[in-house]
């Protein structure tokens, strides 16, 4: 084989390995940052969302709606909300049905996710029963025992 | 809060979340076509003629790259689009390597061990039919964390088994067992058996291990009841290393578990903790066993060794020299000098014939597929895939770290394998589940939140409204 062809597979070989892993970042860099990559707007739109956010957007209260508590309003935090019967929950739910620990209702980046703590009778969202973390959307029922609460912006 | 609106992951685009499933096949037809250009250019440069074998090699390992695709795109939809092609041309390259050392082999005759490469392309035929498997049954991963304790009970019976039999010492370590004409390495399925019981142990425990602890120096520790699973690891890792004189196995389980223990609790003291049990272990280890001491003499001064222990070591750091920044081109090299080079130092046969900047390529490879790993961690919505994602990820972090280390000269020896890239049937048919798990569990971060597809509509569909007050 011509020396000269095996010098263009050696340089050819390391070119074609170094642009799989560019198309690689590329793919990394468009979900880094949304859409294609090569249009440099990524920061006024985040600046947009921020402000929205510290906005009216997302829920303010959260709402008994049904049971012995119903009426109580709970102005949400950063903080996790911890739901059940034990004295140190958030909210203290004085329901037969209720586990000592029921539920968590956990904030991440703005969204409410609600989490079963391994309660007897479970937590419903809508007429699911809750597994893993689901997030709430504002108005949607969750069920706990014969309580019902709702976010509320 | 309703909806995309506030989404960061929906943001992105108001039309549906894009399954890219279009670039994973594109980027997987980029990665077959460098395998087999590098195929080509190994059979042109050595035997100035391609070998007829190529074309069936070549319809093999693109089907193989096409049914995995089918089913990803069938069973996981969401999945990450750079875990599969990352695979495929880490694969390719060790199967070419692997081809390439075959040819060495065969021309200076006498004691070549016969084809290895099509031995591995069947064990990684095998190992996408356990990748089938893992995407076809667990549907949701977040049901593996109910089998944790089986999965534990399993793991550690894997790894107990080639100590208590016979005649499973190769090279001086106790790892393999041999069935059928095969040698197996039970180890490296217990690595992914025992990480998915560590994640669902400390997703149970995280809140204990994580909140109750003293205050000693500003540093905070945990418990001394808190510190049994750690000291358990700690021993089981030491025992692994006593019974099979296996040194990376040993390394790989207990820097999972530190590394698990910290992502999970958010502690540094952990990490502390662990430094500190491993170089008490290191050095007892290094007093007492002659094998460790041999292993840490030949890394700190390989020359002074070159005719016994040193040799392989030494030849390595040769290969790599010679390699030197652009390589000797595909079969172009001397990798056959290396002892060993199909399994344990594939990456001085890649560092000599692609030079620095093909082991660079390599690294970046697995670099890639880590953070792709460790992205899924971030943001999949369960605790118990958070953790499976974030050690699995690091495992092959680990694997590639101590390995590349043991091969320039950077850390002593170990035994463990290149994922993906170093021949062995064991350690890539583990690969391929540790692969399919990530791929499970990044389409279940992938999957889109807002209004979600994934839970049966009809639960959400009229009923809701009626209850409704």
């Amino acid at each position: 084989m011509a020396e000269i062809v095996l010098q263009a597979f050696r340089f050819g070989f390391l070119l074609l390995l170094w642009l799989f892993i560019f198309a690689a970042f590329r793919v990394v860099r468009a979900d880094l940052f949304g859409g294609r990559a090569g249009r440099v707007t990524s920061v006024p739109p985040r600046a947009a969302t921020a402000g929205r956010k510290r906005g009216n957007r997302g829920p303010r209260h959260l709402v008994v709606t049904a049971g012995p508590l119903s009426g109580t309003r709970i102005t949400l935090g950063e903080q996790a909300i911890l739901i059940g019967r034990a004295d140190d929950s958030t909210l203290v739910l004085t329901d037969d049905f209720a586990s000592s620990r029921h539920a968590r209702l956990t904030n991440r980046s703005g969204q409410w996710y609600v989490e079963d703590l391994g309660s007897t009778n479970g937590t419903y969202l809508d007429q699911q029963r809750v597994q893993g973390p689901l997030l709430v959307g504002p108005g949607q029922p969750i069920r706990i025992g014969q309580t019902v609460l709702e976010l509320r912006s | 809060m309703s909806g995309p609106g506030t989404d960061p992951r929906a943001a992105t685009a108001g039309d549906p979340t894009p399954t890219r499933r279009g670039t994973e096949l594109a980027l997987l037809a980029f990665a077959v076509v460098i395998t087999l250009a590098a195929q080509c250019i190994v059979d042109l440069t050595v035997t100035d003629s391609l070998s007829p074998e190529l074309a069936t090699f070549g319809t093999w390992f693109t089907a193989l790259w096409v049914v995995a695709h089918l089913v990803v795109r069938r069973f996981a939809p969401y999945a990450d689009p750079l875990l599969l092609p990352c695979v495929a041309v880490l694969m390719g390259l060790g199967l070419t390597m692997i081809h390439r050392l075959d040819i060495a082999g065969d021309q200076l005759g006498g004691n070549s061990s016969g084809e290895d490469a099509p031995v591995q392309l069947l064990w990684a035929t095998v190992g996408l039919v356990l990748f089938v498997a893992v995407l076809v049954v667990v549907r949701d991963h977040r049901v593996l964390a109910r089998f944790a304790y089986t999965l534990a009970l399993v793991g550690l019976v894997l790894l107990a088994i080639p100590a208590v039999l016979p005649n499973s010492e190769i090279n001086g370590a106790k790892l393999w067992i041999r069935v059928a004409g095969f040698s197996i390495q039970p180890g490296e399925f217990a690595k992914i058996c025992l990480v998915v019981f560590f994640a669902a142990y400390l997703v149970d425990k995280r809140d204990v291990l994580a909140l109750a602890s003293r205050k000693v120096v500003g540093l905070e520790l945990p418990r001394g009841r808190d510190l049994g699973p750690v000291l358990l690891a700690w021993v089981a890792s030491i025992l692994v290393l006593v019974f099979e004189r296996d040194l990376g196995s040993s390394l790989l389980l207990f820097g999972i578990f530190v590394v698990m223990l910290y992502v999970a609790t958010e502690r540094a003291s952990w990490l502390v903790i662990g430094v500190v049990l491993f170089s008490g272990g290191a050095f007892v280890a290094y007093q007492v066993f002659g094998h460790v001491r041999v292993r840490v003499d030949t890394w700190l001064d390989p020359f002074a060794y070159v005719d016994t222990g040193g040799y392989q070591i030494v030849q390595s750091l040769f290969s790599l020299g010679t390699g030197g920044l652009f390589g000797a081109g595909l079969g172009g090299g001397r990798p056959d000098q290396v002892p060993v080079a199909k399994s344990d130092f594939i990456a001085s046969a890649i560092g000599e014939e692609l030079g620095l900047f093909g082991l660079v390529a390599v690294i970046v490879l697995y670099l890639v597929l880590v953070e792709r790993g460790l992205r899924t961690s971030l943001v999949v919505r369960d605790g118990f895939g958070k953790l499976l994602a974030a050690g699995l990820s690091f495992a092959v972090a680990w694997q590639v770290f101590v390995v590349l280390g043991g091969v320039t000269g950077l850390l002593p020896l170990t035994g463990l394998t290149t994922p993906f890239l170093a021949y062995g049937g064991s350690s890539l048919v583990a690969n391929f589940g540790l692969v399919a798990l990530l791929v499970r569990i990044s389409d279940a971060a992938r999957r889109p939140v807002a209004p979600p597809p994934a839970t049966p509509p009809k639960l959400t569909d009229a009923p809701t409204e009626v209850v409704r007050p």
